[in-house]
């Protein structure tokens, strides 16, 4: 047993949990206070998301849309994760996401490209985004948080005005691709049949796959065993000569295309028109480094994770807002979300317990030992 | 009656993941004595004391100070008892200066304002009691090891603690800084403090000691009274065997030369002359040549030059008549050159990585170990740890995939130099290779410097330790203030001549 707590995935997975049950707990709290009558209800909604309409069709429709944004937001877990894998941390992947979502947009509706030139368009520009942030760290040594920071910023805008080429004339959202560009619109492979929800399109499964290829890049590569001694230690990596600059360049390039194919997974869809007088950074980005932590800085890890944040996101305007103002939901999802990034925390926490425990059983077999000894 | 012991740790056992670190030790330290404690590499020392710092929970055992048995866990309360740690690897704040890293974490506050100006009073008063000379407001970053380690007694000593525990001091230190430490270590003692002094150099456990405790394989072996016991007997009660200390050599065949250093300087990093002047010399093969001197006198920053982790100012350098001045690290490496490097947690390893990992650092793009697609190659990277762990005699709970960090610092360093020296380079840089390790695993290491050099390699020592100096190569070099300032030959010469060359007060033109 002990044994089995001490490995490493399994304590992730506990931390993880634990994190989740925290974040529900204070969530609660607050509800009692707000209004203490409707609070277990409230977050019961909140966590059953698709589950708590009981007509069986609706369900799997309602499970369809939290996996189509699921999708993306993988992408921007991985994103951050692959970043983080080499001690730097990126928190471009939200404009390098925008990126990813002007640049498929665009190309779908001004030059009717297909959805795979689309898509590789958007890896491009998320690509580029991340280069910028690469080359200034690595030849110029500017923080990686600071010029990923000002680039979201430069990116929502620069797509909002590229993007307002695009628009429908009496709002101020992009044209449906349905109608104006269908060629660019996902294939689904008949995953919309399953869901019965016309959104539902080889995104899913391309997401989960590109996790597996980053944890086998990461895990099982020449090149990811350079970019994790680089994020563990720089000067043995100088040491064994690993080219640093080359590395950090490289790694930025792929954290930014894989927050960029995650724009287009979501777009792309036709599930949602980009509003060009947005004036925030999307939050799946951010959202990603949620994901990132609660799945345990592990690929594999970062599929279940996502997919338990979108959830929980989707379950929020479950919510009764007779009971309670609209944007309780988003508190309490956000509550859950920033306790998540505790899961390094909880661990070591964990880790100590777990010694304590075992020095206290000792000390009770040795103490009962000395009484049998007595005894005799 | 009082106790008359300071501290018991009584039938301590601490277990890792496949290997009983400590196994029912027992160890009395008495009020006001200086006890040593030693044992090989791996032995489980660092693990006791960790124990006693509150690091590690034991599993089993009872420790108690002045007879009462006490709880400690976490070195919060092993500083509440008064007890003081300074670690094998030095835990202090890099950006930090001097003064901060001190007084880290019981900052003297008044209404939420720092009151430094009674923390430096305090801490010069103690620094000059002792004769613990630092700079309060240098940076971590730019001290020498020397003054590290005095910033980290001097933080014991700002926290009033009694029990002071030394943990390998003397690996990092110059003769001299030995011989300083070693006097305040006995006023500290004549002072009533009580001592745990570990140390892999019986001398100066002779020197200093009142009593020394002998550990093996996590297990105790005895406690001596250093004024009844021979340094042949403490090396045979640690090893089981007697150990050679002298080094035995075939003649000399000197081979053509492999590295030729012409005119070099290097930058300081911390002042604004340079730390290497004009230094110029070869290595041939089928020889060892050995840079003497005292820390700080442009060592470092020499071997930084030659590996590539820090560029030249000016000069050439030639390895096998390959001009290599301007080369990246990695064709240094490929052409020929070996480094075990000085600082072995910063250069030396990937802590995080598993032991096989660390030992495929300098070749993992090879053949060998990465396929064409780039996939790395599980099974030959196992096979050949494997056979690294036991030709070099690397010891660790798990074998290959043992986290480098759960190793002991001994055992770290015989793990690079295993992987320098397979790696069968032309010249073999190797930047006191022998730094806290086992008498057994010296004489090991040494012989496997004339074995490269009896191979007709190259071989470059840089080293501080004296005894090692007069007995292991076939040329002296001495450095002092970044330049070389003699060559001496060991078979003629003595260490008070030595002594005088490193100190700067005699100097021979050196030809090239
Ligand atoms: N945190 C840890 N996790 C797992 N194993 C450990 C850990 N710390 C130490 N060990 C193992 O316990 C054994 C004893 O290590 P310890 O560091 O106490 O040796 P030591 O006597 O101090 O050796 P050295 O002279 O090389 O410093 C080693 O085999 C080491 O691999
Ligand atoms: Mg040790």
């Amino acid at each position: 047993m002990k044994k089995f707590l001490k490995n490493d995935a399994v304590q992730s997975l506990i931390a993880s949990l634990l994190c989740i049950l925290m974040g529900l707990l204070i969530g609660y709290i607050v509800l009692l206070f707000i209004n203490s009558a409707g609070a277990g209800n409230a977050i019961l909604d909140v966590l059953k998301n698709f589950m708590k309409t009981s007509n069986p069709e609706r369900r799997v429709r309602l499970l369809g849309a939290t996996l189509v944004r699921t999708a993306p937001l993988l992408m921007c877990g991985l994103s951050v994760l692959f970043a983080y894998k080499v001690g730097l941390f990126n928190i471009g992947t939200a404009g390098q996401y925008v990126a990813g979502v002007c640049a498929s947009l665009y190309a779908a509706l001004a030059w009717g490209w297909g959805w795979l030139p689309c898509m590789l368009f958007a890896i491009v520009s998320g690509a580029v985004l991340g280069a910028i942030v690469g080359f200034l760290k690595a030849y110029r040594n500017v923080n990686e948080v600071i010029s990923g920071i000002m680039l979201n910023w430069i990116a929502l805008y620069t797509s909002n005005m590229i993007l307002t080429l695009q628009k429908q004339e009496a709002s101020h959202y992009t044209l449906k691709l349905k109608e104006n560009a269908p060629q660019a619109i996902l294939p689904s492979l008949g995953l919309d049949k399953l869901f019965n929800y016309d959104k539902v399109s080889i995104a899913i499964p391309l997401a989960i796959l590109l996790a597996v290829a980053v944890y086998i890049v990461l895990n099982r590569t020449k090149f990811g065993y350079e970019l994790r001694a680089t994020g563990n230690n720089k000067n043995a990596a100088k040491y064994a000569g690993m080219a640093e600059k080359r590395n950090i360049i490289l790694t930025l390039i792929i954290s930014g295309g894989l927050a960029g194919i995650g724009g287009a997974m979501l777009y792309l869809t036709d599930i949602e028109q980009w509003s060009v007088t947005a004036t925030s950074v999307p939050g799946m980005g951010f959202n990603g480094i949620a994901a990132t932590f609660l799945g345990g800085l592990n690929p594999i890890g970062t599929i279940f994770s996502s997919f338990f944040i979108q959830h929980i996101t989707d379950g929020g305007p479950n919510v009764d807002t007779n009971l309670y103002c609209a944007q309780i939901s988003d508190l309490i999802t956000a509550i859950i979300i920033y306790l998540c990034g505790f899961v390094l925390f909880l661990k070591t926490a964990m880790n100590r317990a777990i010694d304590r425990s075992a020095e206290r059983k000792a000390q009770k077999e040795k103490a009962l030992a000395a009484e049998k000894g007595g005894e005799k | 009656m009082e106790a008359p012991y300071a501290i018991e740790m009584l039938h301590i056992t601490k277990r890792f993941p496949g290997i009983i670190a400590n196994d029912d030790i027992t160890l009395q330290l008495k009020k006001g004595e200086i006890h040593a404690l030693l044992g090989e590499n791996g032995a489980g020392k660092s693990t006791l004391m960790s124990v006693l710092f509150g690091l590690y929970q034991a599993e089993e055992g009872v420790i108690k100070k002045d007879g009462k048995e006490v709880q400690i866990r976490n070195p919060n309360d092993a500083n509440d008892l008064g007890i003081g740690m300074v670690h094998q690897h030095f835990k202090l704040v890099e950006c930090f200066s001097v003064l901060d890293n001190i007084i880290l974490g019981i900052e003297p506050t008044k209404n939420g304002f720092l009151q430094k100006k009674e923390a430096r009073e305090k801490v010069m008063a103690l620094s000059e009691k002792y004769g613990l000379a630092v700079n309060p407001d240098a940076l971590i970053e730019d001290i020498t090891v020397g003054m590290q380690q005095r910033t980290e007694i001097l933080k014991m000593l700002y926290r009033d603690n009694e029990i002071l525990i030394f943990d390998e001091p003397t690996a990092v230190l110059t003769p001299q800084e030995i011989e300083e430490l070693m006097q305040i270590m006995r006023n500290l003692a004549a002072e009533g403090k009580s001592i745990l002094f570990i140390s892999h150099k019986l001398a100066e456990i002779m020197a200093v000691a009142d009593r020394c405790s002998v550990l093996r394989k996590g297990k105790y072996i005895g406690t001596v009274e250093t004024k009844n016991t021979t340094m042949e007997q403490l090396s045979a009660m640690m090893v089981g065997r007697n150990v050679n200390f002298h080094v035995e050599k075939k003649p000399q065949h000197l081979g053509e030369v492999i590295l030729d250093v012409d005119n070099i300087s290097v930058a300081s990093k911390v002042h604004k002359k340079d730390a290497v002047k004009n230094v110029s010399f070869k290595v041939r093969a089928g020889e060892i040549v050995c840079i003497a001197g005292i820390d700080g006198n442009g060592q470092t920053e020499l071997v930084y030059g030659l590996s590539g982790l820090e560029p030249l100012k000016s000069g050439h350098i030639t390895l096998k008549g390959q001009d290599i001045t301007n080369a990246s690290i990695r064709k240094r490496s490929t052409s020929g050159m070996s480094h075990i490097p000085e600082d072995r947690h910063k250069h030396g390893l990937v802590l995080d990585y598993p032991l096989e990992y660390n030992l495929i650092l300098q070749r993992y793009f090879e053949p060998e170990f990465t396929d064409k697609a780039g996939f790395l190659k599980r099974g030959p990277i196992r096979s050949y740890a494997d056979r690294l762990i036991e030709q070099y005699d690397v010891r660790s709970g798990q074998g290959a995939v043992t986290p480098a960090r759960s190793m002991s610092g001994g055992n770290q360093q015989k793990a690079i130099i295993a992987r320098e020296i397979d790696k069968d380079p032309d010249l073999l840089i190797a930047v006191q290779p022998t730094r806290g390790l086992d008498v057994g695993a010296i004489e090991y290491i040494h012989k496997q410097l004339v074995a490269q050099r009896d191979a007709g390699k190259a071989v470059l020592l840089v080293s501080l330790e004296l005894d090692e100096v007069m007995d292991v190569p076939d040329r002296i070099l001495v450095m002092y203030e970044g330049e070389i300032v003699g060559e001496l030959d060991p078979k003629t010469t003595t260490q008070e001549e030595l002594g005088l060359y490193m100190a700067g007060a005699k100097r021979n033109e050196v030809k090239a």
